[in-house]
């Protein structure tokens, strides 16, 4: 691991200031599973960016695998960590993971720059909930987002309901929830999601076009719109958290897990 | 409007292109996962391009228990 504040390359992320731009790139094989890794290094990436923010104007995220810009959360350390513990130490330790979660992409969302997530391919649970954080998303026409959690006996616990909500209208949260299905970036743009679709491969590049576009403006002005704009469900994060750590006792879950962790499929994303 | 045997015909040439498989050894009622060589991830990659050339939207979980390029096809075909 090398590191400065300026720049930073972990085993699951890296980061780079550059004219303005703070680049973060998730690339933790096979699709940037949110572990105990990822999690410590984002939590290096928000205490950096409390002091990046005086040199830049905007943050980009996005992932360098092929396979997409996130799965989610590491269900296959989840189970193991879990299978290891009694239930009150399991539960215990899911409700820490969570609140260090929330910390961050609290401390992303409510950031005093422009945040752009560049998305492609799998962006699903945990891989949605932080792009849910930035202020854009860019996809290109093969990014496909789902909340799978249901299909575990769980609900979104990295903030994803409540900022589903702050951004989309109820039936469509209570479509995507219910029915734990994918779908693609055109549809993302339809709900209002996504702000640009582009061409495969294309989400980088349009994401830094758009960024240099926003640094043109005054930073103060443009934090104060988007404080303005951009409220931080706090409440009902904190009663997200509540409601996963209860259900999460749950058989369901441990069943819900095992099936994931023991398929043939080593990704297995179809419901 | 395409007919059903138009778009069965157009998935097998595009899950041909994209995976890198010769046309002539997909057939209609075979196995996709077993002939394209994929995993579920892929598959979601292929639903997508597949909504992307169709212009359809097609629930993930309108796939449970198809696993044949036939019955993938009439899926399609009842949303275009």
């Amino acid at each position: 691991m090398t590191s400065s504040i300026n720049h930073f390359r972990g085993q699951a992320l890296s980061w780079e200031l550059r004219n303005g731009v703070v680049e973060l790139a998730l690339h933790r094989e096979p699709c940037n599973e949110i572990g105990s890794v990822a999690l410590a290094e984002l939590e290096a990436f928000a205490s950096a960016l409390e002091k990046l923010w005086y040199e830049a104007h905007a943050v980009i995220i996005h992932s360098t695998l092929k396979a997409g810009f996130s799965a989610g959360a590491d269900l296959r350390e989840l189970y193991t960590r879990s299978q290891e513990m009694q239930r009150a130490e399991a539960a215990a330790g899911v409700r820490e993971f969570l609140q260090r979660v929330h910390h961050v992409l609290n401390t992303i969302d409510a950031a005093p720059l422009t945040t752009i997530a560049a998305v492609h391919g799998v962006t699903f649970g945990g891989g949605f909930e932080l792009a849910l954080v930035c202020d854009l998303i860019i996809a290109d026409k093969m990014a496909r987002f789902c909340f799978p959690e249901l299909r575990l006996g769980l609900i979104p616990g990295f903030g994803g309901i409540p900022r589903l909500k702050r951004d989309l209208g109820n039936a469509v949260v209570r479509d995507l929830l219910l029915t734990g299905r994918s779908f693609n970036a055109t549809k993302a743009q339809q709900i209002g999601l996504v702000s640009q679709v582009v061409a495969e491969g294309e989400a980088l590049r349009v994401a830094r076009a758009t960024a240099e576009q926003i640094g043109k403006f005054d930073r103060q002005t443009a934090i104060a719109a988007k404080k303005f704009i951009k409220p931080i469900p706090y409440e009902e994060l904190r009663q997200e958290i509540e409601i996963f750590c209860d259900l999460f006792t749950q058989p369901a879950v441990e069943a819900g897990l095992r099936k994931f962790v023991e398929s043939a499929d080593l990704q297995p994303y179809l419901p | 409007m395409r007919t059903a045997d138009q778009t069965l015909d157009e998935i097998l040439n595009l899950a041909a292109t994209h995976f890198k498989v010769p046309r002539e050894k997909l057939a209609p009622d075979e196995d996709f996962f077993k002939a394209l060589g994929i995993d579920s991830l892929q598959t979601l990659d292929l639903l997508t391009r597949l909504e992307n050339h169709f212009d359809v939207e097609l629930p993930d979980y309108e796939l449970q228990g198809v696993s044949d390029f036939r019955t993938l096809a009439s899926r399609i075909q009842a949303r275009l």
